[in-house]
Formats: structure tokens, sequence, C-alpha cells
């Protein structure tokens, strides 16, 4: 048990650093892919390079949300509450992170937490593994020299959905999204035009 | 309690994943003071301890330091600074602003154009553009949740009423991407333009005030101004005495007590890197 | 030809190095060592224990003589350690009323269950200089006697039996808040209120609690009751499903019971006023719980017309650490700025002149 628990990093300090920089730059640079390293031991149906985001971001301090599939697995919750300590929450509204392992199974954004116009930080950042498909969009904002074009791993609805988040500034979610090796950021001032 | 009892980059894991969270918090609404429970540093308030922080929960072996105060890397705090990071974080530090991934700054960006993949890190005394004229963070939290900034302007106005312009010449008052009035830190405005569409991420931690608030690369960055008293800079009357450069900011050095004074670049890496290349002071005919 | 200053470096470390040889002093005396500054300066440890939120005597009497006796600079010391700290948990509340007695006054009550315990205080000395204290003569042993049967409950609860105070408040079952983990939000609930007071600078307290006695923000206090000694502090453990002792701690408690004319729901009644500090620290309880009593202002409805009174500008202005980091930070270069404003000054003159040749000319 405790062998299977104790998954973390291999080297606790300079790889949630490295982890860090990688989601720092990903969302400074929103749809540029940053590479970041998934965990060696991740507790399935966790991917990856979620496990790792969730060592380098989550402690005792930030309720996470799961979606179904992460919730129900025992194995992935014992292995948050040991690695992380980050107390479960029912109310997607309450969480200050959501892990989504299945993208399609994401829950309406406007369900999390969107942060008050006094405090717009205290939203929602949402970690979601990538889509096998992807979506050619071209993206504008602050972090973004003009536009960017990038096809990114999301599903299609979250396009006409992000536009609603993006009228809600400075209020709204973020969004990191994890690919195999790689993350890509998606923060709330980021606007999303097909093609 | 020996030096090596500190975690790397001297923060504890946990404090880094609280300052961390605020950053990201802080480049998804570019402009905005996101609080942050700013831990006591060993080094006193007000000597960049927000500056320190924001480095220590960004820094890693891979970076290349450098610390700026005044522009200079070898003013007395700078010096402090940069030893204490190479002392906790094991860092290569360098002067020369090309090589470092990482700069912390205080008060001025350096003149060398920053580049997209660096990081400036800015100390701050007093985050909010609007502390001076409403003491109470209630009140000015009020404000920016309104985007209600009238007070600012009429403040810039009565300048003008006064003096026939704008009286602000540090810390000058910026509108970051159409929404949120920021406080650039005491840089002189002669530098403000240097923070529109910067290549470079810029982070801002005031850590007595317990804020941390960032500036993405390539985010429109507006100093405030009027149409009819549009923003302008400094200008110097002469090139740096010692480089001959010119359009950059200048330090008045005191030489005597009888008035004589001159002028040299307040970047102390740029006005040496001209040097190296064989640029000197400018001869002119009046300096006879 | 000017050549730019250069070597910070080695001036800050030759700095450091004179500031060693100051701080020891001359070598042909003895070190003071900390376990005489802990029996012999015990209330200047205690000073740097509370305003440093960290009870440990050894610690603060290191840091007193590291910081050449500057207490602010030691409170900082052991605040910049503190910090580094990692928290096990937190404890339950301290039972003041099981408190192993050393002074015990009530100002409001001539005799009350348990007695007036005056302990070791510097009232009714007589502040005359002492030539003798400079021999090391010998001193007298303390009178002792055993330890009264009859319980010292507190005065408040005395009050509160009859209904005459309010209650003392309802223990919530949420995690209190921690000044020092979270950011200060205004409005404060009073737990962090009275966090920041405990750990804010006694002078600035003093100065503010004796304004509210001055008519800035009159409260009426009475000393109900002042007490000093040491208290367990126990840990629930929920693997073992009771609490543990960790250990005794010195506080000095201060309850001060003032003046409230009622309104439309509650009855003319006695309000409270709470201090609470490591060690032996009366005028800082006393101070703090002054500036608690002012603070609680807006919760009775009363106007808030004066500095005491005033959440934001008493609390973002106590603690010490920040306000000295901030006030020292002065002595920093400036120049760049400072070139900024003398230009302008410069230009205004200038403008101011040749506005005065025109007028002139005119």
């Amino acid at each position: 048990m405790a062998a299977a628990l104790a998954q973390g990093f291999a080297d606790p300090v300079l790889d949630a650093q490295q982890a860090f920089r990688a989601v720092l730059m990903a969302l400074a640079e929103p749809g540029a892919p940053r590479a970041l390293p998934g965990l060696a031991h991740a507790p399935p149906p966790l991917p990856p390079v979620l496990a790792a985001l969730a060592l380098t971001l989550l402690d005792h301090e930030t309720p996470v949300w799961l979606d179904r599939p992460l919730a129900d697995s025992n194995a992935m919750k014992s292995w948050l509450a040991f690695q992380c300590g980050a107390p479960l929450s029912d109310d997607p509204a309450r969480a200050a992170f959501a892990l989504i392992a299945e993208p399609a199974g994401l829950p309406p954004l406007a369900l999390f937490a969107q942060g008050t116009d006094a405090f717009p930080d205290r939203s929602t950042t949402i970690l979601i593994a990538a889509t096998p498909t992807r979506q050619s969009l071209t993206l504008t904002g602050p972090g973004i020299d003009g536009s960017r074009k990038a096809d990114l791993p999301i599903r299609p609805s979250l396009v006409a959905e992000w536009a609603e988040n993006r009228a809600l500034f400075p209020r709204g979610v973020d969004v990191v999204i994890a690919g195999a090796g790689e993350i890509i950021g998606l923060p709330r001032t980021t606007r999303l035009a097909r093609g | 309690m020996s030096a090596r009892a500190y975690n790397f980059a001297y923060l504890d894991e946990q404090t880094k994943r609280m300052i961390r969270r605020a950053l990201l918090k802080a480049v998804a609404i570019p402009g905005y003071q996101v609080p942050f429970a700013s831990r006591e540093m060993p080094m006193p308030y007000g000597w960049g301890t927000g500056g320190v922080q924001v480095t220590a929960a960004v820094i890693g072996p891979d970076d290349v330091l450098k610390v700026i105060d005044q522009g200079a890397d070898d003013t007395t705090n700078a010096v402090s600074i940069r030893a204490f990071f190479a002392k906790v974080a094991e860092v290569k530090t360098t002067t020369r602003t090309a090589e470092a991934t990482l700069i912390q700054t205080r008060h001025r960006i350096p003149e060398h154009p920053l580049t997209s993949g660096q990081i400036l890190v800015y100390q701050v005394p007093i985050p909010e553009p609007l502390r001076f004229l409403e003491p109470r963070e209630t009140e000015t939290r009020t404000m920016h949740a309104l985007s209600e900034y009238g007070l600012m302007h009429v403040k810039l106005y009565e300048d003008i009423a006064r003096h026939g312009h704008i009286a602000t010449t540090y810390a000058y008052p910026v509108k970051v991407e159409g929404r949120y009035l920021m406080d650039p830190s005491p840089i002189p405005k002669f530098d403000n333009p240097k923070m529109h569409r910067s290549p470079a991420l810029q982070l801002f931690g005031a850590g007595r005030e317990k804020r941390i608030y960032a500036i993405p690369p390539f985010t429109e960055v507006v100093s405030l101004d009027f149409d009819d008293h549009p923003f302008t800079v400094q200008e110097f009357g002469a090139p740096c005495a010692l480089c001959g450069a010119e359009g950059v900011y200048l330090d008045e050095v005191v030489l005597d007590d009888k008035g004589g004074h001159m002028f040299v670049c307040s970047d102390t890496d740029f006005c040496e890197d001209r040097r190296a290349q064989g640029f000197g002071p400018q001869v002119t005919e009046a300096a006879e | 030809m000017y050549v730019a200053v250069k070597g910070g470096e080695a001036a800050i470390a030759n700095a450091h190095r004179l500031l060693a040889d100051r701080r020891r002093g001359d070598r042909s005396l003895p070190a003071i060592g900390i376990e005489q500054i802990v029996n012999q300066l015990g209330l200047a440890v205690d000073r740097v224990m509370g305003e440093g939120s960290l009870y440990d005597r050894e610690l603060a009497a290191l840091a007193i003589t590291q910081a050449r006796g500057d207490m602010i600079e030691a409170i900082f010391l052991v605040r910049a350690y503190r910090t580094t700290l990692p928290r096990f948990g937190i404890s339950v509340p301290i039972d003041t009323a099981a408190m192993e007695i050393e002074r015990r006054i009530s100002a409001s009550f001539k005799d009350l269950p348990g007695g007036q315990v005056l302990g070791p205080t510097f009232d009714y000395t007589h502040r005359l200089i002492d030539p003798a204290l400079a021999e090391d003569l010998p001193v007298d042993a303390p009178l002792t006697r055993e330890a009264p049967e009859t319980a010292s409950p507190r005065v408040t609860d005395l009050l509160a039996g009859e209904g005459l105070i309010e209650p003392d408040g309802v223990v919530s079952s949420e995690p209190p808040g921690d000044l020092t983990r979270e950011p200060l939000e205004f409005p404060l609930s009073r737990e962090l209120r009275l966090q920041a007071l405990a750990r804010g600078d006694e002078g600035f307290l003093l100065a503010l609690g004796y304004s509210t006695q001055r008519g800035y923000a009159r409260t009426h206090p009475f000393a109900g009751e002042i007490r000093i000694g040491e208290v367990e502090v126990r840990l629930f453990v929920p693997e073992l499903g009771f609490e543990v002792v960790l250990g005794r701690v010195r506080v000095t408690e201060c309850q001060m019971v003032n003046q409230f004319h009622g309104n439309a729901e509650t009855p003319p009644q006695f309000t409270r006023g709470y201090g609470l500090v490591f060690g032996q620290a009366e005028r800082k309880a006393m101070s703090m719980a002054l500036c608690d009593r002012a603070l609680r202002a807006r919760e009775f409805g009363e106007d808030i017309v004066a500095p005491a009174q005033d959440e934001e500008f008493v609390i973002s202005h106590s603690d010490n650490v920040q306000a000295t980091g901030f006030v020292e930070h002065l002595k920093l270069p400036h120049y760049v700025d400072f070139q900024a404003e003398l230009d302008l000054v410069r230009r205004l003159r200038a403008e101011h002149a040749s506005e005065r040749k025109r007028e002139a000319a005119e």
C-alpha cells in the first residue's frame, strides 16, 4: 500500500519547479505547447501529465473537484490525499482546481467558481486531459503577438462556451490542457475563433 | 538552523505553491493585484521581499539571474539579493541583461530590449495605484471591481490645471489591456513605454502589502493621459558622459560643491557594454 | 575623470564584520550567555516571543543578543525563522481559567474567589535607581506558600453568571484563520484581529489604547482582571481520539470590562475587550484589550470617530516588522526617482521664472 501511494516526483523540489515554469509560460503564452514530462507512476485513470500538474499546484489549501472517472477511483483518491493532501469538493463552484481525465464529461464552465468582481482570482483552474481530436483555431489576447494559429485538443463545444467565459472578464475560469508530454494554457483573456 | 536547513530557493514547498498559484491567476488577469500570504523573509519588508518571494517561487537551477537596483547591478541591495540567491539556489548570476533568464529589478527596466522567454520581476513598495488618493483597501478594491478610475483622472487633471502638465514623474499609472489601472512600481515614467507589448513576462511582487500582479508578453500597457496632454517621457539635454548614449535614462552625479555635475547611464550594464564596444564620450564644442 | 563606484559586495562584507565586532564589544569581558538573558532579561525575552509569535525562550534570547538588544530587530529575526517552520496542527484553545496563577488582580472587585495575587510586579516599587544592583549582591529567596484550595474563576465568568456581561462568543467549529498563512481581507473576523493585535507593536498599541482613555473613542474600561501564569497547551489527536498535553506556556491575559448602554435588541450590559500575550507582558495585554474593545465599535453600532476604532488603520500599521522595514527602506538608493523629481522641479522653476519675467515685462 505505502509503495503504491508513494509515487510522487522523483525530485519533489526541482521537478515541481520545472513543471510550474511550464504552466506559468503556458498561461503567459496561450496556445503554445510547453513540454511537461508526465509522472512516471501516475495512478490510473489519472493521465501522467495531469498527475504532474496536481503534484505541482495542489495541497491542503486547494479544494479540488474530480470528474466522474477520477472520483470513482479509490486508488486515485488515496494518491491525491497522500501526495497532495487536497480536500475534495463535491461542488465545482467551490473548487480551486478541477481535475478532468475524461474531457467529454467536462461540466459546463459556468458551474465552476467564476471569482467575483472584487476577487476575480477566486475562480477554478481547470486541469483537463487533451481530446484525441483537435480544433483549428485562431487565438488572440494577452501573451500573443498579434494572433496565433493553433490546433487545440479540446472538444468542439468548448469553443462556444469559451466565448461566454471570455465575456465574463475579469471573472472566469482558466484552463490548462494536458497532452502527452506537453501542456497548453488557455487563460480567461484568450479569444478563440474558428479557422 | 544552518544554511542547509533551508529549502532550495529558501522558501518551503508549500509557500512556493501558494505563491505559484497566485502568479498563475495574476497572469490570467493582467494588471489585477492577487492577494497572497506573503511570508516574512530574512530581509526587511520594503527591501524587495515581494520580488524575492516571486523570484524564489519561479527560479530553477538552470536560470541565470540578474539583479538590479536603480538600474545598477552593484548597488548594495542588488548585491545583497543576488548573493542571497547565489547561496540558497546555487544559480548562475550575471550582470548582462541579454544573458539573464530572470531579472529582478527595483525602480528600472533595463535599456537593452528584453526578449521572449525572459522574466522580469519587479519589487513593488505600494502596489495600489489609487492608494495615495484613497488610503482604504476596502474602497480601492471596489473601484477596481467597478473599473471606476475617475479619481486618478481628476488627480492628473488637477496637475495639469496647476502646473500646465502632469507632475507625476515615477510610478506613473498605466492601464493594462484596457481594464485594470496598475502601478508600474516606482520606475521613472521614462521606462513606461518599455512595458507595452514587451516580449518578456513581467511579474510584480509586493511583500509587505501582500500582492502579486503580472503583465503577460505582448500585452497592452498604456500610460494614462489626455488627448490634449499626451503622455511624454523625460528627455535629457546631453548624452551619457561615459558612453555617449542618447535616449537612455541618466543619473546625475554631483562632482563638487560648486554645482559641478555630470550625467551618466543609470543602466550600468548597458553603459559598460557600450564602452566595451568602443563608444565613449561624445566630443562636442562645449567640451573644450 | 569620473569612475562609477564599485565594490558593493566588499563593502557589505566589511560592514557586517564591523557589526559583529561591535556586537561582541570588549573581548576582555565575558560574552553574555543565552541562559543569563533568559533568566535576567526575562521581560525582554517575553516581548520578543510575543511580537515574534513564537514561544521559545532560548531562541528569543539568542535573537536579542544577535540584535545587540534592538528589540524590533530581535522580533524580526524570530519571525523570519518562525515562517520557515512546518505546522503540525492547531492546538485546542488554552483554558486560562485553569491557569497556574502567579499574578492575578482585579480592579473591579475588592475581593473575589481565589483572591488578589500581586505576584512579581513593578507596581508600587519606588522608581529609584538601585546602585546596589551594580554589585552582584545576594538576593533573598521569595516567600512561598501552598497553592490555595479555592479556584480562581475569571471575573468575566462571575459577571456572566448574572448575565451582566455579553457572552464570551461561540467557539466555531471552523478552523481558526491564520494571518501568517492567508492574506488579510478587511473587515477582519475578531479572531484574526486579535491575532494581529497579539503580535502588534507594544508601543503602537499602548499609544492607541491611551488615546481611547483620553477621549478618542472612550470605552469606559475597567481592568476586570489581569492574570499571569502557566497554562497547558493541548492537541486533539484524531488517531487517538483524545487530547494530549504538549507542554506549558506562560501567558498574560487581560479582560477589560466596558460599559455599553444597549440598543433596541440588547439591554444595557458590560462588554469585553480582550488581551492575551505570551509571557509576562501586562502593558501589552492591557493595551491590546483596550484596542480590541475600540475596534469592536462596528459590532456595537458605535460611531467610528477615532483612530483606535479604525480597523484598517490600526491593523495595517500595528506590525513593527512591516513598519520598520518600510520606514527604513528610505535608506535604500532612490536616485532614479529623485532624478525624475529633480528634473521636474527644475522645469517647474524655469517655467515659474519665465512666467514672472513675462508678467514683469507686461
